[in-house]
């Protein structure tokens, strides 16, 4: 890795925001569509700044809404281009009907989200509540906890949209990573992934090969059209580990897509996902010092979701404790994860407790010392089936 | 920009056809008329984004489809916004040289009333002022017709729909239709156009100049449906020549800031002519025609005034 | 089948017959027709073309050129016979 880091990468300071700007620079992206919203804003700042001064080769279309942005990402994707948007929040809900659009015509746009709170009342801090209302979206979703995770996933995502041709969003904490700086190692040379991301062929609007996208399907072919996104989106499983991993071999890092700490010889694991995962660490190394047995994991991709990767990981857990930052209301277990998690385990007959706990909505915040009151509550298995509304004033 | 007119006679029609039959427009549609010709002046080299609306249903249910030029329908709102973004790819990829750099590819964004009057109205006020190079045809037939005719920002006063109905309150539409072109026109829009489909060697030259004009274009073309307007299928062509006649429907264009009437009428005939052909505004009373006639009156002499001299000329029946 | 309901190929609607749905059929009297082309400028689907079969009318007028309704896809809307300025174009009820 320190080989690799001296000849090809450049060591910044970046929030993930500007991690976001620099992938997508990288990338070489071709059209980039956005609108501000805050906490996203910074990234489209920073790529139009790369393209001001020449830094990238792109045009940037300044919509007029992230509906447009979307529609506009759609229409460039459509015409070839290597399409990229960023936002946050009632953004990601104003482009909701497209994005079920963009992955109906499997155009291989990838999207950046820094993860915010919804509307009402207004928030402008960070969850997870925009991320988890796309689930049913057919986007492949991948949410990162470091900004360099952020930067790499951004060039991973176009490794496995166009090859599975699905839209990519890749997710992180509103604030809490968009807004703070760590180290972040970027190309230090240009075109350091045309390799790992080629330029490939695919059907697009050719005026030598005129094709009609986005037809109109009855009943006699709407359902198989949704099909191959099922089988696309089963393939797009496969092909984010293959693309983690041929990073990881080409370029030092990797991250999987469950990513387990301290899990072995747990009586509990934490699961989560975000960056809160360093928090959640922080507390298992406390707590492990005291000889407390806990451990922690985080999913990394959230659709597909990671099966294999989570069965492993139940197999080695006792119990798990779920930390959602975002809810669905109208349900005992209301976490969207933990939901997702206890459908998977009834599907494959693991049982092994599940408590879920709903935790830092708009950005409240979430400390070591809350973390271990956590364990300490679900080690003790005095814990309510239902989901937990951790810290909550009633 | 001024000069002799591209297409003079309908000798001057190219006989390619880009679009083809098989389509499931209704009988008399003028929308396939429309289609069928701006895909003529358009020709080969040109990437055609659709509006949700009866002629992308129409055209493209799977897996059929009546276009022989690529073709992209993304939603209802938001086609101007799609049209920027196969605009931008394609600039974008020619400064890359993925793209050849000669390649002349023209954009157009084809869109009804509701899709651009009203919940298409941001994203084209978007495109607009971005100035892509789009050509936005906009097919007018006053109401959403695709969803069966209800009331849209386009639907002219009086004018029957599902949704303003004729009962003992309401007399249809109560209010004004919204006046498009013009909002289009005072984004600074380069070339800003209306016509017709009976006018067709006036509607193709439109369409010829929208295509040739650096940076956004608008056309704005009326589409009698026979559907929605309730008329006997052959008169749509017939009914589209009364719209001009009776000056209810003025074909003028706005080319860089210079604003020409170009289908003149010397001898303009009453309203009546027009709106008693439409099973729309059979309950009009006489009085609400008269109305009507009043206020293409005074719009008529607007455009005299804004012309300088008569274009439109008085009314003789 | 592509993915994402992609059509492949242009202009294939022409597969579909819409004749069926004519109720009046439009017959081009090929004697009285002035190959003004008014038929074919504004048929919607398109289903009248121009083709190249010379005629000579009865009063000895020479055309190269004849316009011909497609029946396959002809759905009887009537513009034609509307628009037809010589009145050349006769409109029959179908009878099935």
């Amino acid at each position: 890795m320190e080989t690799i880091a001296k000849s090809i990468w450049k060591r910044l300071p970046l929030s993930s925001n500007y991690a976001v700007a620099y992938a997508a620079r990288d990338s070489d992206v071709d059209e980039i569509a956005a609108y501000p919203i805050t906490p996203q804003t910074t990234v489209v700042e920073k790529l139009s700044e790369f393209i001001a001064n020449g830094e990238l080769l792109a045009e940037m279309v300044h919509v007029e809404s992230e509906h447009s942005a979307m529609s506009a990402s759609i229409g460039a994707s459509a015409a070839g281009a290597r399409a990229f948007t960023a936002t946050s929040s009632q953004g990601l809900e104003l482009m909701h009907e497209l994005l079920h659009i963009a992955s109906g015509m499997r155009l291989p746009i990838v999207m950046s989200v820094a993860a915010r709170a919804l509307s009402a009342p207004l928030s402008i801090w960070g969850d997870y509540s925009d991320v988890m209302n796309t689930r049913d979206t057919s986007w492949i979703t991948i949410i990162a906890s470091s900004a360099q995770e952020v930067y790499d996933s951004i060039v991973q995502a176009y490794r496995i949209a166009e090859s599975v041709m699905l839209p990519v969003m890749v997710a992180y904490d509103g604030f809490m990573m968009s807004h703070t700086y760590e180290p972040v190692f970027v190309s230090e040379k240009a075109g350091l992934f045309r390799d790992y991301i080629p330029r490939k062929g695919r059907v697009v609007l050719d005026t030598k090969k005129p094709v009609t996208m986005g037809a109109v399907a009855n009943p006699d072919w709407y359902y198989e059209t949704k099909y191959q996104q099922v089988k696309a989106m089963s393939d797009a499983y496969g092909l984010s580990v293959e693309a983690d991993q041929t990073f990881s071999k080409l370029y030092g890092r990797g991250y999987g897509l469950v990513e387990e700490y301290n899990v072995d010889n747990s009586e509990l694991v934490i699961l989560t996902y975000g960056g809160i995962f360093g928090t959640v660490k922080q507390a298992v190394d406390e707590m492990r010092e005291q000889g407390i047995p806990v451990g922690a994991a985080r999913v990394r991709l959230f659709r597909p979701f990671p099966l294999n990767e989570l069965r492993s990981l139940l197999l080695k857990s006792k119990a798990v404790a779920v930390l959602d930052r975002s809810f669905s209301n109208g349900l005992p277990v209301s976490g969207p994860l933990a939901v997702e998690l206890k459908s998977m385990m009834n599907s494959y007959n693991i049982n092994v407790p599940v408590y879920s706990y709903i935790v830092g909505l708009g950005q409240r915040t979430v400390t070591e010392a809350d973390i271990s009151k956590i364990a300490s509550q679900a080690l003790s298995s005095k814990v309510s089936n239902e989901s937990i509304y951790w810290g909550v004033r009633e | 920009m001024s000069g002799k007119p591209f297409f003079r006679t309908i000798f001057d029609v190219p006989h390619e056809e880009y679009f083809s039959p098989g389509h499931g427009l209704c009988a008399g549609c003028t929308a396939g008329t429309i289609a069928k010709l701006l895909l003529k002046v358009a020709g080969p080299n040109t990437i055609v984004v659709n509006a949700t609306g009866c002629v992308e249903v129409s055209t493209t249910t799977y897996p059929y489809t009546s276009w022989n030029v690529p073709w992209l329908h993304v939603a209802f709102e938001n086609t101007a916004a799609a049209a920027s973004g196969v605009e931008s790819a394609i600039i974008a990829l020619k400064k890359k040289g993925i793209m050849d750099p000669s390649t002349k590819v023209n954009v157009i964004a084809l869109a009804g009333d509701g899709g651009t009057y009203d919940i298409g109205l941001q994203a084209l006020s978007g495109m607009l002022e971005r100035g892509h190079r789009v050509m936005y045809v906009l097919y007018d037939n006053e109401a959403y017709m695709n969803t069966g005719i209800q009331r849209s920002g386009s639907t002219p006063e009086f004018a029957w729909t599902t949704t303003t109905p004729v009962g003992s309150q309401w007399k249809g539409k109560m209010q004004q239709k919204k006046p498009i072109a013009e909002i289009v026109s005072a984004h600074g829009t380069p070339y800003v156009a209306t016509s017709n489909p009976n006018n067709f060697t006036d509607m193709m030259n439109k369409f010829k100049k929208g295509l040739e004009t650096e940076g956004p274009s608008f056309v704005h073309v009326l589409q009698p449906c026979t559907t929605g307007w309730k008329f006997d299928p052959r008169y749509g062509i017939e009914i589209s020549r009364l719209a001009t006649e009776t000056a209810m429907w003025i074909n003028w264009e706005n080319d860089h800031g210079e604003f020409r009437v170009t289908v003149t009428v010397p001898r303009r005939r009453h309203v009546r002519n027009y709106l008693r052909m439409q099973g729309r505004f059979s309950h009009l009373t006489e009085q609400e025609v008269n109305e009507i006639q009043d206020s293409v009156n005074k719009k008529v002499e607007n455009i005299n005034r804004l012309v300088g001299k008569t274009v439109i000329g008085p009314l003789v029946e | 089948m592509p993915a994402g309901a992609v059509i492949m190929e242009p202009g294939n609607s022409a597969e579909r017959f819409t004749g069926d749905w004519r109720t009046f059929k439009p017959v081009i009297n090929q004697d009285k027709c002035t190959r003004c082309l008014r038929c074919w400028v504004f048929c919607p689907e398109p289903a009248i073309s121009i083709v190249d079969r010379q005629y000579t009318s009865s009063s000895g007028r020479a055309w190269k050129n004849s316009v011909e309704i497609n029946y396959d896809y002809c759905k009887g809307c009537g513009i034609c016979v509307e628009e037809c300025e010589p009145k050349a174009i006769d409109f029959i009820e179908e009878v099935k």
